[in-house]
């Protein structure tokens, strides 16, 4: 646990008045809130540091005893009084103007110095109903089990939840989750819970959009006579035909032979083929010799 | 039309310290739709997160109604771009396989 500078964050002098220390704040608030910088983490650290220090420097009993022993906070004995009184305020019902965010994430300096929630400032004090916290967590999954609807029960927070995952769900996509996040402060309504997927594709199958591509070996033969083969798609086996004279990179399309279209059931995107034909090797003499006449017959 | 799935904005002032002219600048500027039933005003359940969000930009970071709206145009950009940015990453997987 290091020593934390609040001067330092808020970008001003030990001197600096009460309206230098709201003005420096309300600065760096509106660069770093939470609401202006979704899902930015860098910038959810930086507003916690920014409102700690502003629940320490805009409060005077606070700013003094940081002031005076703030480098020795390793004396944790001095403050003894002072937690005992905070606990005091605690009680109170009082809370941070940054109910959603701020609220019971302070740093260990923080803790060891006012021991928890610091501020008696604010416009939400006594009995204000406040919506959770949104919970943000990341459900990992690899391709094939999103190819089918199905139901989950996912642990979150030490609670059960029941999740209907929609077939076609994309990698990166956010799933909101009404009323399972964070409870509310003074009985107010729970915030969301936003599951954000993480899909690994470990098929042979190359996933763009809804549609998948896929590369298949043809051999030189019956790229040249045509014929039959058995491909692979992601729901099994079919078998489709060659025309004579494929050539190399051939692309065919399977309509409906796709991904399933998010929550769009029954509807899939296509299924994109193409034929890398694989040339013989380690030829006969025979074969040589009809290669060779092959070439004759082309070249005259 | 019936009253389930709105909230009443008398409540939503009382709950929130915010006055109704504060509503009634974000419905004249497009950002909220206020809906009238029985000469009572209503906002949309669905609506609420977006309206909490509106009023800490307004009473904690001192945004004016303007400044809101500007805030809430470049965060649906921001969104579509975060959209288009995931579309595009999972388009280029294809080729780093």
């Amino acid at each position: 646990m290091a020593f934390i500078d609040y001067y330092k964050i808020l970008g001003i002098d030990k001197s600096a008045s009460a309206g230098d220390i709201k003005k420096a704040y309300r600065k760096l608030a509106r660069k770093y809130h939470p609401d202006l910088n979704p899902s930015d983490k860098e910038a959810e650290r930086k507003f916690k540091e920014i409102n700690e220090a502003n629940e320490v420097l805009s409060n005077p009993e606070n700013r003094k005893k940081y002031d005076e022993h703030g480098k020795d906070w390793k004396h944790a004995d001095q403050f003894e009084k002072a937690k005992q009184q905070q606990r005091q305020y605690q009680g109170s019902g009082q809370q941070s103007p940054f109910g959603d965010f701020g609220g019971g994430d302070y740093s260990d300096f923080f803790e060891s110095m006012f021991g928890g929630r610091a501020s008696s400032r604010g416009r939400t004090g006594g009995g204000v109903k406040f919506r959770g916290q949104d919970l943000n967590a990341e459900l990992h999954l690899n391709l094939k089990e999103v190819y089918k609807t199905d139901k989950r029960t996912l642990t979150i927070n030490g609670k059960n939840i029941r999740l209907t995952i929609p077939a076609g769900v994309k990698n990166g996509q956010v799933i909101k989750i009404k009323g399972h996040g964070g409870e509310g402060i003074n009985g107010g309504p729970k915030g969301d819970l936003n599951i954000t997927f993480s899909i690994k594709n470990n098929t042979k199958f190359k996933l763009d959009g809804d549609n998948l591509h896929t590369t298949v070996d043809l051999d030189l033969y019956k790229a040249l006579l045509g014929g039959e083969i058995t491909v692979d798609t992601f729901d099994g086996k079919v078998k489709l035909k060659i025309a004579p004279e494929t050539q190399n990179g051939t692309k065919v399309k399977l309509k409906g032979k796709g991904f399933p279209v998010y929550k769009k059931e029954g509807m899939f995107g296509d299924l994109y083929i193409t034929y890398q034909i694989k040339m013989p090797k380690n030829l006969t003499e025979k074969e040589k010799q009809l290669f060779t006449e092959l070439a004759k017959l082309r070249t005259s | 039309m019936s009253q389930e799935n709105f909230i009443p904005l008398h409540k939503i002032c009382e709950l929130y310290k915010v006055e109704m002219s504060f509503f009634n600048s974000l419905s004249e500027i497009g950002l909220i739709k206020i809906i009238t039933i029985e000469k009572s005003n209503y906002i949309h359940q669905d609506k609420i997160t977006d309206i909490e969000k509106m009023i800490r930009m307004h009473l904690d970071l001192d945004i004016n109604i303007e400044g809101i709206d500007i805030a809430f145009n470049l965060l649906q950009k921001i969104g579509e771009l975060e959209n288009e940015l995931n579309t595009v990453k999972n388009r280029l997987r294809i080729y780093e396989n």
